[in-house]
């Protein structure tokens, strides 16, 4: 149950694009809506018109700045949900087996009838993946929509991921990264995918593309526009001294 | 991390209720009948009080039996199974005492070797998370095995092995905390690696995701608290380590300052092991700009 498989035939996941993200919080919305309204116990909120609301979600989006040696700052809109890791330290741990990776195709999901809510894989993993439900006192987390993928009551179109489906900027991606010639795959490979903190060994399935460089010029009409005069002449330049004696 | 009070409390009597055991296990105190019985209701009111207390943070405690399952993988679930097991060996050993005014050496000893072991469980339930690297560091078990150890002697009135103990785990403690403070650098993660985006440039939390704080904020962002920081350390390691050493090394002993010298002892683990999760980083902080 919690010993991990040592391959999975697939290893579903995503691949977020941060240089096409607009930050635009759909993915949140549409995740928040589908897992709300089906399998699993639903993502609660807690004083959610009150002063201090907040609740459970499987996906974030965060928003980084980031400033190079040299020129612009960048802004940078990073969503995060479950990377579904191919050596996953939330499952491991897991002191009844509620937590399991699947063989077939390395989904990570919480068998919630077991989950006694100990938070234990929530400490153990490193993202942030995994929120604790305080109505239900179960931990949820991101199911790659296990219940859209293979549902073939949905129209096939509809058979990815909520986030992904959802994402008017196509910025997410969804698709079998264990295969080298899936698109996903082929995305990753010429765009130069990254792992999050590779250095805690986790082996994250879900990837991320950089941002492409940005133009080193985009603005030619601005040294167009640099001021004609310092010093106002003139009328211009009477009107600030006597202006300046007042 | 949060240091909840729930696990504070499991961490810090249960330790002492299995330390306890360890050295009845081994005849220490030698006693029998109705004076075996308090030590034993002691211990036992220690070990398993702690535990009843780690399960007042589970969302769904009625499933808890299920977390037996696991000792494969999961050092939450050994510890549980160790518990049980020393609970039970150590209970058979107390009925021969108390009831029957004999001592199965075997049998305590079996049992404080599975004391020990549950000592070693509850230390790896940290320990082995990587995630907050002050855990993940050979300190956290030799802490733990100290202060339940020390503990222990105390409680048991070994009185030789308790003052070795004292200065040992004081030592031990501050040696923990230099070694600490320097762990989250050590590992390398920061928000340049969280994010990747350390081959643009440094990186800056520009907007958080939610407006206030959420499960993961509460649970594992936990920076209040951290300000008192080095005056709760200088008073910890006060009261769980020199205090009391001071009244058993200078002090006549009587059951009067043993007490004092349990009081202080007590009362300083509860302040190192407050520390030992309100001090304690985990990764998932750097999303936020914070640690």
């Amino acid at each position: 149950m919690t010993q991990l498989p040592a391959q999975t035939d697939k290893k579903l996941g995503l691949v977020i694009d941060l240089d096409t993200c607009v930050g635009c919080h759909a993915c949140v919305v549409s995740c928040k809506g589908w897992n709300t309204e089906n399998y699993g116990a639903a993502l609660s909120d807690q004083n959610a018109y009150g002063k201090d609301p907040s609740g459970t979600f499987l996906n974030r989006v965060h928003s980084y700045e980031v400033q190079p040696d040299q020129g612009a700052a960048q802004t940078i809109h990073f969503p995060k949900s479950c990377l579904h890791c191919e050596d996953a330290p939330c499952v491991t741990v897991c002191p009844t087996g509620a937590s399991y990776k699947r063989v077939e195709d390395g989904i990570v999901l919480v068998n919630e009838s077991d989950c006694i809510g100990c938070g234990l894989c929530a400490w153990a993993c490193p993202y942030g993946a995994r929120e604790l439900d305080q109505a239900e006192g179960v931990m949820k987390k991101c199911t790659l929509c296990v219940d859209r993928i293979y549902n073939e009551n949905l129209p096939k179109e509809d058979r990815q991921p909520a986030c992904v489906r959802t994402c008017p900027a196509g910025a997410r991606h969804f698709g079998d990264l264990g295969d080298e010639n899936s698109d996903v795959s082929i995305l990753v490979k010429t765009r130069g995918g990254f792992d999050l903190m590779p250095e805690q060994g986790t082996k994250p399935v879900n990837k991320y593309l950089p941002p492409r460089p940005k133009d080193e010029q985009i603005d030619i009409l601005a040294p167009l526009l640099e001021p004609v005069a310092a010093e106002p002449t003139g009328f211009l330049g009477w009107l600030d001294k006597t202006l300046e004696k007042l | 991390m949060h240091p909840a009070p729930s696990i504070i409390f499991f961490t810090v009597f249960s330790g002492l209720g299995f330390g306890m055991l360890a050295f009845m296990g081994l005849g220490k105190p030698d006693v029998s009948g109705f004076t075996a019985f308090i030590f034993f209701f002691i211990a036992y009111a220690l070990a398993v009080g702690g535990l009843i207390s780690s399960t007042f943070h589970l969302g769904n405690p009625q499933r808890a039996l299920k977390a037996f399952s696991q000792w494969k993988t999961s050092w939450l679930s050994r510890e549980g199974c160790l518990a049980v097991a020393t609970l039970l060996v150590m209970g058979l050993y107390a009925i021969g005492i108390i009831f029957f005014n004999t001592r199965i050496g075997l049998l305590g000893l079996l049992g404080a070797i599975l004391a020990f072991c549950t000592v070693i469980g509850t230390s790896m339930i940290y320990g082995q998370i990587k995630t907050v690297p002050r855990w993940h560091h050979w300190t956290t078990p030799l802490i733990y095995i100290g202060y339940a150890m020390t503990g222990g002697a105390l409680m048991t009135g070994q009185l030789r092995i308790a003052t070795a103990g004292l200065v040992t785990i004081g030592a031990l403690q501050v040696v923990a905390w230099i070694i600490g403070d320097k762990r989250f650098a050590e590992e390398g993660s920061t928000i340049e690696t969280a994010t990747g985006l350390g081959t643009i440039g440094k990186v800056r939390m520009f907007e958080a995701p939610h407006s206030s704080k959420n499960y993961l904020m509460k649970e594992m962002v936990h920076v209040i608290g951290r300000k008192h920081a080095r005056n709760l350390r200088i008073i910890g390691v006060l009261l769980v380590s020199l205090i009391p050493w001071a009244l058993l090394m200078f002090f006549p002993f009587n059951h009067f300052m043993a007490l004092l010298a349990v009081l202080a002892h007590v009362a300083g683990a509860l302040t190192t092991r407050w520390l030992f999760f309100a001090e304690a980083e985990h990764t998932v902080g750097l999303y936020y700009g914070q640690r």
